[in-house]
């Protein structure tokens, strides 16, 4: 890994007697498009006002490259900023919006002139030099605000939810577009979100945090096959999660015994050492037949329930199953439609069935990422 | 009985037909009981009088708008001072007034909370009761009265009125704003130029022409103020009031009307470009 470009060294922000950031660490190298993900109140907003220097650390310090810029204002730092509500000055058009930053290095002109007409044009906006922010609606707003902090040419980009106020389907568009925008000039972007599905689709990297901490770390595939944590699991899917206790190490893989006696297998690497801890699998990674039809049970699927289904869902691109093993345990299942006919796929209610899934696919979280069951999980699932 | 529907008029009966003939009436009515006395005091500067009273009217002529300036030289003194006093008053005002209100919205400090309420005081105290007081103040300082203690007077009572409309504009003011500029790198000074002054700007000429407009007219509390040797304009008129008030002091009170409605114009013209979007022109 290259210098970090961005590094916080346990920054600690509190209002009062109330800790919104607490001793948080944190390195993203240059070119990254990092995200911090996690629920309402966590303290992604103040992390990312501290990196722009709008809110004071209380302590530790942050570096960009090998600057510290901890003690510096806002206007001394190399970022720049899109806020949620953009903050397009509103008596300036367009032209003077982007050109504002450029207005205050002193540039030349026909050298702003350029620049701002560049921008449009990344932007896809080209024309609009002179209209008012007022003129505009709420997409071309967002583009004129990643424009006028773009055009600084800034070390890193930050952006609190620069998408929170479109509508679902342009949302989606700009996603891409920022997406294309970061890949073509190839800047640091740190990107706030409390939509998960927004951050794995964008991120590089996305740290997760959860009151003031970052919770885990990594890359979206990482954060969704291998969470470490309760919380990471279900803020970032359904996930089903049983108990039970490891009994054997072997190689790659561990053995686990679930509560229920049932013996299941799980890679080494998810684990960390503990004895008692929590099997989880997502959804869509379990298969489920009708039991006795012991049909072609793929030879890799070997960890094995049983169970009854309680509820079948059809939801067209999948069906969801809700399946109740002996010991009362409520699995959640997803199964693709693979063929066209449909209704002979669909297990009813009460059918008893087998579940089955690749040990590969197997997460496990010990005893200290277990969560209380209490709001924050309920927060994580709700979208 | 509900008709949920309204009738075409031709059906509507003449009891509705009046119903709506009332608002315009009534506007009407307001409007003229504004303007009436405003008309009269136009029009008797037209006045033709024979004697000293201009109560009745008894012909027309253009003679006191001719030698408006060149009859009676207190009276000219006692303008120019009210227009010192308005002008000097309203720029300390509302340059304080402004300060003021961005402290009280913008930062927590120890006594924001009773200073919240002190500014409505001069508001809601009697003038009669503040100019009483403020005589009593200057004597026992031993400040010579004249155009200095009315000065001071005067933004005592303008001060209130400019930090309460200030305030109002200032409260819907967009904090982010600043933290962009500064994010494109403004520093505070800059970043108040270019971007909270312009802003709020709307909000200080209106407060600036409502400080203007109470001091240029006050009289109870500059009759305190103002000790045995200055007049102002309104002390001069209620001076004069006693002998009969000459047509020259209506002249002097149309031209002040005009330009009261020129600044009104300018400021809705500017609240409209504030609001409408017209294209800027380049900052320079
Ligand atoms: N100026 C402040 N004074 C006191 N508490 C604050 C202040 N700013 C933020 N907080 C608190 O700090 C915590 C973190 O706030 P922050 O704005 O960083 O959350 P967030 O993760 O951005 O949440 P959201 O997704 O709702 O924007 C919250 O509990 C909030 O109430
Ligand atoms: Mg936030």
């Amino acid at each position: 890994m290259p210098e970090a470009d961005v590094r916080l060294d346990r920054v600690t922000k509190r209002f009062g007697s109330f800790t919104a950031v607490d001793d948080l660490s944190l390195e993203i190298p240059e070119g990254e498009f990092f995200s911090l993900l996690g629920p309402s109140g966590c303290g992604k907003t103040t992390t990312l006002r501290m990196i722009g220097g709008f809110e004071e650390v209380t302590s530790g310090a942050i570096y960009l490259g090998d600057q510290n810029v901890t003690d510096l204002p806002p206007f001394k730092r190399a970022t720049n900023t899109v806020f949620q509500n953009y903050a397009l000055f509103p008596h300036l058009s367009v032209f003077e919006n982007i050109a504002f930053g450029l207005r205050r290095r002193k540039t030349a002109l026909g050298e702003i002139r350029r620049q701002v007409a560049f921008m449009l044009e990344l932007v896809e906006l080209p024309g609009y030099e002179e209209r008012r922010p007022n003129q505009l609606s709420g997409g071309q707003q967002q583009r004129v605000a990643l424009a006028r902090a773009l055009v600084n040419n800034p070390r890193v980009l930050l952006l609190d939810e620069p998408l929170g106020a479109l509508d679902l389907k342009l949302r989606k568009q700009m996603q891409v577009e920022l997406k294309r925008i970061q890949s073509e000039i190839g800047i640091t972007f740190i990107f706030v979100t409390h939509d998960q599905e927004e951050a794995m689709t964008m991120s590089d990297r996305i740290a997760v945090m959860r009151a003031g901490r970052i919770e885990q770390l990594g890359a979206p595939e990482e954060l969704y096959e291998r969470p470490t944590t309760e919380f990471v699991a279900g803020f970032l899917g359904v996930s089903n999660l049983l108990d039970g206790e490891v009994t054997e190490r072997d190689g790659d893989m561990v053995s686990i015994r679930l509560t229920n006696g049932v013996l299941v297998q799980a890679p080494a690497a998810a684990t960390n050492g503990a004895a008692k801890v929590r099997v989880g699998i997502r959804p869509e990674k379990l298969r489920v037949v009708p039991r006795g039809a012991e049909v072609t049970a793929g030879a890799t699927e070997t960890n094995v329930l049983e169970g009854t289904v309680l509820d079948a869902s059809y939801i067209g691109v999948s069906t969801q199953y809700l399946v109740k093993t002996a010991e009362g345990h409520t699995l959640t299942v997803y199964a693709q439609n693979l063929t066209t006919s449909g209704a002979s796929e669909v297990l009813s209610d009460g059918q008893d069935v087998r579940l089955s899934w690749n040990p590969q696919h197997t997460f496990v979280i010990d005893d200290a990422g277990r969560s209380d069951p209490e709001a924050p999980m309920e927060e994580a699932r709700t979208r | 009985m509900a008709h949920a529907a309204p009738l075409p008029d031709r059906t509507r009966p003449a009891g509705q037909r009046v119903r709506r003939a009332i608002l315009p009436a009534y506007t009407g009515l307001v409007v003229a009981y504004l303007s009436l006395p405003i008309l009269v005091m136009i029009l008797f500067g037209f006045n033709d009088i024979q004697g000293r009273f201009n109560f009745a009217w008894q012909g027309f002529t253009l003679e006191h708008w001719g030698n408006v300036f060149g009859r009676y030289p207190a009276l000219n003194q006692a303008l120019i001072n009210s227009l010192t006093v308005a002008v000097v008053a309203t720029v300390v005002a509302t340059t304080l007034g402004t300060l003021i209100g961005l402290a009280l919205t913008r930062y927590e400090f120890r006594g924001r909370g009773p200073l919240n309420l002190l500014i409505f005081l001069p508001i809601a105290t009697p003038e009669i009761v503040l100019g009483a007081s403020l005589l009593a103040l200057f004597v026992s300082v031993a400040a010579p009265l004249g155009l200095a203690t009315i000065i001071v007077a005067h933004i005592m009572f303008n001060v209130s009125f400019v930090v309460v409309t200030v305030r109002a504009r200032i409260a819907g003011f967009d904090r982010h704003l600043e933290e962009a500029a500064m994010d494109l790198g403004a520093d505070e000074w800059t970043t108040f130029r270019k971007i909270t002054l312009p802003l709020i700007f709307p909000g200080i000429l209106a407060a600036g022409l409502l400080a203007f407009a109470l001091s240029i007219d006050d009289f109870v509390i500059t009759q305190f103020t103002a000790g045995a040797q200055t007049l102002t304009f309104p002390l001069w008129v209620y001076g004069a009031s006693r002998i009969g008030v000459p047509p020259q002091v209506n002249v002097m009170g149309t031209i002040i009307f005009l330009i009261a409605i020129v600044g009104i114009v300018l400021w809705v013209y500017l609240q409209r470009r504030d609001m409408s979007a017209r294209p800027t022109t380049l900052e320079r």
